[in-house]
């Protein structure tokens, strides 16, 4: 009977999930892809879904990314379920870009600068053109030369900006909230939006940055510097009193020097906005950054008109974990409140009809 | 399930969540922000309201879950086999059996009792986000009781319509104090909330807001004296067991116009084709 | 205190270096219309937000004497009362109707809205009363269901008006509600206003940078410079006899224009 196919059903379930499995693993012949694989060749594929996923943890967003098919949203939604089951043993100390082990620093502001320009492995300047001896297998790598890491750690670029006095500075360290544990609330402090966009979805933040250059908010800005390398991870257990390094990770760092405001108290000087993301993620870090330093219109007295300068919209919007399945939940079956709206609009279109004859 | 804690959510988030439930309680209609986890549901799938029934639910009790009425509508199998993995509590398809019901889009047909509790998957718990989307404005909106804005979309909809178009997610006032969404249930099911002897809670979990209707408390469809509030349902009986005041589904047969008309509560249909033929007998 | 709808005692309020309101008092009387006149910058907005609730002063008071005779520190009142206030016994007509009205909702609800908001729920009573309004602001009744979009900047206008004095509010305030119209549109605003605050006994503080429409409109006029009071009394008075020099500036260069 028809209406027993409106249905679905557990055995209806149990196919699918099994078609999902064998179209994941697909042609047989051809050799299982290892999490390793992923790990090692796939690299910012699993970077931009331990950022998104909100956990460092390179072997889980690999099995993650196999699991999803390469879906990266998907995968990030599997790490964070993962995520939100584990016990929280502490909290992190702030960790210290400025003694990052450097792979990679640039600054658009200044042509050179103490350790000098560090390109380190980047697209940047790489013509995208295909490269077919790659599909052969053929991608037999010539050792690269050596790379010339600065030995010494480099002093963050807001550094000499701020030793003449003409860039903000770091404001007060303050305990950041937890927006995993607490529920936003408004007015959202900084470092709350801050970790609301550092877990947020690459493409809206692309999108949101990339509109206050085209006038939707504008901020002026200049990359004061991109920072990739290793930062080392510290906590600090209240038995000990003092800090333990717990191992290092990668993450990319973006100083944004925006447009200079005064005010009462201030005299004008640069402002900054901030872009931090696990892994290489500097399209994401670059991106923050603008929408970070956009969001902060109402503290500079600036007006909000934009997009990227509305707070509520930002955080609202950003996730791509709660964007995802809400968009998708209009799969599952709204037949009772279609139905509803059905005898509404028959009910109108009679009434209209009864107005039209009566005329 | 190995690895993972009774219902899933560990003990430290029932109790954060059983707070927010208290509060809820204490203030019927009140949306209580709380920090909703990620769950291994997609956000929009009914986290909220597994997120309630986790830390509710106790080794005793009875599951059943709905969605669109039905047992067997594919979202509610899922998330009744999730309970059944991760908590190995009993679970029925039987309204009257269940010590916990969660429901998506629908109240059941049969009246519930004390003792029993409804935990409703709400998408939007804010009933005013169409009209305001600033959730600082509307939160001070509800302090305040500043609901005036609802009803212009009452008379936007009477002065363009004739009569109010909301077909489902029918705002309520609670307790004569808070505007409340019902969930998207269909308007026909609002009457069924006032004066209910069951427990009603509402979990939202994208967008982190528990509320509650404790039992027997007055929940008031919003109208005007000279339009009152007035149920919409198909104008047939059930084709399956005759059901004359029931909310039907309309499940098309052909594609020549075939219509056929069937209680969207599968358990109170099949329950009341079982009395029939038992009159029959 | 006797029968004073607002009284404003030795008000201040400093922006940085600027002083915005320095020692300012005053008095409005219930129907009167007073004038608060000025050049931008001279802190006439600056006192309309204060007295209004909307602005804390540094320095001073301003009492609020309710229907019931019983005065109130205005800015000593709770929000949810203050909000309630400006719902009911208060009005604002802002100079721009697209920030005061709700531009998706139409004119009827717009003009209803304050009435469901102080919990009148018979939808005829409110529609009736929305098409009254609706003629009282010399807007053809049967536009009641169209959108304000649909509205020209003086109908605009008028249906604000309308939306605020639905509820029969003692005192409104009004910034430069003429601001921003044709010469010819202002004038029979001007008319309007007018005739519906004379007849329904409003009590006005107007501010405008535009001595003619204080004339036009005010029984009595402050002005104001660099957050002070210069000059106040009667505006026949003042506007005919100025006294302050910059009174005398203010009413020659509209002479010249």
């Amino acid at each position: 009977m028809a209406y027993v196919a409106v249905k679905g059903g557990e055995q209806a379930i149990a196919h699918a999930h099994a078609w999902l499995a064998e179209q994941r693993r697909g042609d047989q012949a051809v050799p299982e892809l290892g999490t390793d694989q992923i790990e090692q060749q796939l690299g910012r594929a699993v970077d931009r879904v331990m950022a998104e996923g909100s956990i460092y943890d390179r072997s889980l967003a690999s099995l993650a990314i196999k699991q999803a098919q390469g879906d990266l949203v998907e995968a990030a939604f599997l790490l964070r379920a993962y995520r939100t089951t584990l016990p929280r043993f502490a909290s992190s100390l702030p960790v210290e870009t400025a003694r990052m082990e450097v792979a990679r620093r640039i600054s658009a502001i200044y042509k050179d600068l103490p350790g000098g320009q560090v390109l380190g492995p980047t697209y940047d300047y790489t013509h995208r053109l295909l490269d077919f001896a790659l599909a052969a297998n053929g991608g037999a790598t010539q050792a690269a030369p050596a790379m010339d890491f600065p030995a010494e750690r480099l002093a963050p670029v807001s550094a000499i900006l701020q030793a003449e006095g003409l860039i903000e500075g770091d404001g007060a360290p303050s305990r950041a909230a937890d927006l995993t544990r607490e529920p936003l609330a408004f007015p959202a402090a900084r470092s709350t939006r801050l970790q609301a966009l550092a877990r947020g979805d690459e493409g809206f933040l692309l999108a949101l940055g990339y509109s206050t250059q085209r006038g939707y908010g504008s901020t002026h800005p200049f990359v004061g510097e991109i920072r990739v390398g290793t930062v080392a991870v510290e906590i600090e257990p209240p038995e000990l009193g003092f800090a333990i390094d717990i191992g290092d990770i990668t993450v990319t760092e973006c100083q944004m020097v925006t447009q200079f405001a005064g005010s009462k108290s201030e005299p004008p000087q640069f402002t900054r906005g901030y872009g931090l993301g696990f892994g290489h993620c500097e399209r994401k870090a670059m991106a923050m950054s603008l929408v970070d330093r956009a969001m902060r219109a109402e503290e500079l007295g600036e007006d909000c008109t934009a997009p990227a300068q509305d707070v509520e919209f930002v955080m609202y919007h950003c996730d791509n974990v709660e964007a995802n399945g809400f968009v998708e939940h209009l799969k599952l079956p709204h037949y009772v409140d279609f139905q509803s709206e059905l005898e509404t609009v028959r009910r109108m279109r009679a009434d209209a009809a009864r107005a039209e004859a009566a005329e | 399930m190995n690895g993972y804690n009774f219902a899933y959510l560990d003990e430290q988030t029932k109790r954060m969540i059983r707070r927010a439930i208290l509060k809820g309680v204490a203030i019927p209609g009140h949306q209580v922000p709380f920090g909703s986890r990620e769950m291994p549901l997609p956000y929009g799938w009914g986290t909220g309201g597994i997120q309630v029934t986790a830390s509710v639910l106790g080794a005793s009790d009875v599951l059943k879950v709905i969605d669109q009425g039905a047992d067997d509508t594919t979202n509610a199998v899922s998330i009744r086999a999730f309970f059944a993995r991760t908590a190995g509590v009993q679970t029925t398809t039987h309204t009257g059996e269940a010590t916990i019901i969660q429901t998506r889009h629908r109240v059941p047909e049969q009246t519930l009792s004390e003792g029993q509790i409804l935990v409703y998957q709400v998408p939007q718990p804010e009933p005013l986000y169409t009209l305001e989307s600033s959730r600082a404005e509307t939160r001070r909106m509800h302090g305040l009781a500043e609901y005036g804005l609802m009803h212009v979309k009452l008379y936007e909809d009477i002065a363009r319509f004739g009569h109010v178009s909301i077909a489902y997610s029918y705002p309520v006032m609670v307790n004569a104090r808070y505007l409340m969404s019902p969930s998207p249930i269909p308007a026909f099911d609002n009457p069924k909330l006032n004066m209910m002897p069951a427990l009603q809670l509402f979990g939202a979990g994208r967008e982190k807001r528990i509320y509650a209707i404790p039992p027997y408390t007055a929940v008031r469809s919003l109208d005007f004296d000279d339009h009152p509030f007035r149920l919409t349902r198909a104008p047939h009986v059930c084709a399956l067991c005759g059901s004359d005041n029931t909310y039907l589904d309309e499940v098309v047969t052909d594609d020549r116009g075939g219509r056929m008309f069937v209680c969207s509560d599968t358990d109170w249909c099949e329950q009341s084709r079982d009395r029939r033929q038992e009159a029959a007998e | 205190m006797t029968g004073r709808l607002l009284a404003a005692r030795g008000l201040g309020l400093r922006f940085g270096a600027i002083a915005a309101l320095d020692g300012v008092d005053g008095d409005l009387w219930p129907g009167e219309v007073l004038a608060i006149v000025g050049e931008s910058g001279s802190g006439k907005t600056t006192l309309l937000n204060v007295l209004s609730g909307a602005m804390q002063p540094d320095r001073g008071i301003v009492t609020y004497t309710d229907p019931a005779g019983v005065d109130h520190d205005l800015h000593a009142m709770p929000a949810p009362q203050l909000r309630a206030l400006h719902r009911s016994d208060w009005g604002f007509v802002r100079q721009d109707p697209r920030t005061a009205l709700r531009m998706g909702v139409t004119a009827g609800g717009n003009v209803g809205e304050r009435l469901m908001a102080s919990g009148i729920r018979h939808y005829g009573d409110i529609r009736a009363t929305a098409l009254d309004w609706l003629q009282q602001v010399e807007i053809d009744p049967a536009r009641i269901d169209d959108l304000p979009r649909t509205f020209s900047g003086g109908m605009l206008q008028r249906l604000q008006i309308a939306r605020t004095l639905v509820t029969h509010p003692r005192l409104v305030f009004m910034d430069e509600p003429t601001g921003g119209l044709d010469v010819s549109v202002q004038a029979r605003l001007l008319d309007l206003i007018r005739g519906l605050v004379a007849r329904l006994g409003i009590a006005v503080v107007l501010v405008t940078h535009d001595i003619a429409v204080a004339r036009l409109l005010a029984g009595r006029i402050m002005v104001m410079q660099r957050g002070q009071v210069v000059e106040a009394g009667l505006t026949d008075q003042v506007l005919d006899d100025p006294q302050h020099p910059y009174t005398q500036l203010l009413v020659s260069s509209v002479l010249q224009a």
